[in-house]
């Protein structure tokens, strides 16, 4: 059966951290940074559980302000 | 088609020039006394002949609008209505100004305030020079006498609003936009290609290619300091066209004691009123100034040094006279004279106004 | 494989469009504005018509779009942008033309634009942010204001008996013979967002068949002026803006 693994890189310092990308991934990949913050002191998106990922792109599709890159790869071996 | 002489009204005569001179763009409303421009227009169908489009829209705001759009696009683009559709055509006009574009836009005056009369009027002489709307901007304002001038300021108008980057008032009236008269239409120029368009409007908005970053039309500038400096370079090419583009005409002047200054259909009279003057033995002259900002401002200085008074005849409770006293750096006796709300006075009346004043 | 390993540029699935440059957008955190923008981005990517696209800007929110998305853009005096839009489509057939307008500048001030250019059947699109507020000027009452919605201007809820009713435009423009193309999106779901994204398509390439006006409406959040989070921003508009401005097409004549 082919697995499906994705990643994501967040540009942490175009993120609002308006938590639309968190919300939208069905695998609870992304979360908030809980104190830190960007240079506009935001708390940007990060991948938290990053092996979850499916990389489907749920996340930067909803994502306002263009953050999100996503990367996917179909394993058919 | 070659050069053609004819005759027809002043308001026909613009919309034949308009196609004649390669406009691309007309985009009006109807409203007295000028709406023979857009049926003429219409009836030339010049769409099928040299491409220009012609287009009645739902009002003069979506109309001079539809000139600032076509504009930001490094088309040559005119409007025309009458005073109360030029007052709702100012919000685009000040846009126009701000963004630089070249427009030409045409106010055929009629007697106001308000929805006013339909008669003829020089009342928008304040509006059309000193802004008319928001902010700190100038229009160069021509004042056409004749039916000729109609369409020879087409050409004029649109030449100066290129050169200068700079929206252009055709300041009409009712009477030379009604009256008919012989004129000599322009041989046909043709209307630039949009290869012309891209070399000689590099600020032209017109589909970004590979090679240059988005030409961005916008009038909007929040940082002061940015907006600061926008207006100082508007200032300075204000400061040019004034000292380049002021254009008057002078009739018996070399030995007058007297002088009179009239605008538009009002020179005419007032040239039949120095004719009569003279058969009285007073000796007066005549300045027609023909932009009315550029103000000629020089010439009426240099002119007045050598005369007794000063005469200003407008069919306005008294506009233009400032910019005569303005105009003078030594006193001179300078009156005024002016029938409003869409009388027109005769040459009669001007010459007992210039006795009176004076005492002659 | 690690996520090093992942992270190759070939494998790439989603990114920021190209034409969507690296300004950083004014607009508050979780603006439906971003999304859209993003989107618009992406298919004049899409359709390789960045080098004839002319875009008219509005006032309001998005008064500045044109630092955002890298093409030819001019920005409308206020509720002006469908007669900017007629001129430049008109004078120059050949170009993409398409305006970006709010509820305020199409629906109230613009009211007159919107709909002569839409009757006339210009060959352009309009993408119409609807979230019902007046987001730029601080939150006051928009002509598609729900009934009881609160905002600056309407602080005990808009009364209909002082303030009219929503004005549901999207209706009246697809009632319009010159209208080809109708519909009513939102983006507050990744499958909302790639059914916008199809609509806007379809109304860019209506444009350049010439087929007639395109109205693309976005049912769209106002965090700031509906002072909510992004996502009870998103659950209050599906909870009532949805109900009032239902989502789907009004109107397709590719469809008939």
């Amino acid at each position: 059966m082919a697995r499906i693994t994705g990643a994501v890189d967040i540009d942490r310092e175009r993120c609002k951290g308006c938590d639309l990308c968190v919300v939208a991934c069905p695998c609870n990949v992304l979360a908030l940074q809980a104190k830190d913050v960007n240079d506009r002191g935001y708390h940007y998106a990060v991948d938290t559980t990053p092996e979850a990922c499916i990389g489907c792109a749920a996340c930067a599709t909803v994502c306002p302000d263009g953050c999100i890159t996503v990367y996917r790869v179909v394993d058919k071996s | 088609m070659d050069e053609e002489v004819t005759l027809m009204k002043g308001n026909e005569a613009i919309a034949h020039a308009a196609v004649r001179y390669g406009v691309d763009g007309y985009f009006g409303y109807p409203i007295t006394p000028q709406s023979e421009i857009l049926e003429t227009l219409e009836e030339l169908m010049p769409w099928k002949t040299t491409g220009m489009v012609v287009l009645q829209a739902e009002s003069e705001i979506a109309a001079v609008n539809m000139v600032y759009g076509g504009a930001a696009t490094g088309k040559a683009c005119m409007t025309s209505s009458s005073s109360p559709g030029i007052s709702l055509k100012q919000e685009g006009i000040s846009y126009i100004a701000a963004g630089e574009l070249p427009a030409l836009i045409i106010n055929c005056m009629r007697g106001g305030p308000g929805l006013g009369t339909i008669q003829p009027s020089q009342s928008d002489y304040f509006q059309a020079t000193k802004g008319g709307g928001h902010g700190d901007y100038r229009l160069i304002v021509l004042a056409p006498a004749s039916v000729q001038e109609m369409a020879d300021f087409v050409g004029l108008g649109l030449d100066l609003a290129f050169k200068y980057r700079n929206p252009v008032m055709m300041l009409a009236d009712g009477v030379v936009g009604q009256m008919m008269e012989r004129v000599k239409l322009p041989a046909p120029r043709p209307r630039r290609t949009d290869e012309e368009i891209a070399a000689e409007c590099p600020w032209a908005v017109t589909g970004k290619p590979a090679s240059r970053k988005p030409n961005i039309m916008t009038t909007l500038e929040l940082d002061p300091h940015g907006m600061e400096k926008h207006n100082i370079h508007l200032q300075e090419k204000y400061r040019s066209i004034e000292e380049h583009e002021a254009r008057w005409e002078e009739y018996d002047t070399d030995d007058a004691e007297y002088l009179i200054v009239a605008f538009g259909c009002v020179a005419r009279i007032c040239q039949k009123a120095v004719e009569e003057a003279r058969e009285a033995g007073i000796k007066v002259g005549l300045l027609r100034p023909i932009t009315l900002w550029p103000y000629p401002s020089e010439a009426i200085r240099r002119i007045s040094k050598r005369m007794k008074g000063i005469l200003v005849v407008e069919l306005n409770a008294g506009q233009m006279i400032e910019d005569v006293r303005l105009s003078l750096d030594e006193p001179r006796p300078v009156h005024h004279f002016g029938r409003m709300g869409g009388i027109v006075m005769d040459p009669d009346e001007v010459l007992v106004a210039l006795k009176e004043k004076f005492q002659l | 494989m690690t996520p090093e390993e992942i992270k190759n540029p070939c494998n790439i699935v989603a990114a920021k469009p190209r034409l969507l440059n690296d300004n950083t957008m004014h607009y508050c955190p979780g603006c439906s504005h971003g999304v859209v923008h993003k989107i618009i981005a992406e298919v004049v990517e899409e359709m390789g018509a960045e080098h004839i696209t002319i875009a008219i800007a509005p006032v309001g929110c998005a008064v500045m779009a044109y630092n955002y998305i890298d093409v030819d853009w001019i920005e409308a005096a206020h509720g002006r942008a469908p007669a900017i839009a007629t001129a430049v489509k008109r004078l120059n057939p050949s170009r993409l033309v398409f305006t970006y307008q709010g509820d305020g500048d199409l629906a109230a001030i613009g009211t007159a634009e919107t709909i002569h250019a839409a009757n006339r059947g210009e060959n352009i699109a309009i993408i119409f942010i609807n979230n019902g507020i007046y987001g730029m000027t601080g939150g006051q009452m928009a002509p598609t204001t729900l009934e009881g919605m609160v905002t600056s201007t309407t602080p005990y809820g808009r009364n209909v008996e002082l303030n009219g009713y929503p004005l549901n435009i999207t209706d009246l423009l697809a009632r319009l013979p010159g209208t080809c193309y109708v519909t009513r999106q939102s983006v507050h779901t990744a499958p909302a967002v790639r059914k916008a994204k199809k609509a806007i398509r379809e109304a860019f390439e209506n444009s350049m068949k010439g087929m007639g006006t395109s109205v693309v409406e976005i049912v769209s959040t106002c965090v700031s002026g509906w002072k909510m989070t992004p996502e009870k921003a998103n659950q209050w508009m599906e909870e009532n803006m949805f109900d009032h401005y239902p989502l789907g097409d009004l109107k397709n004549i590719n469809k008939l």
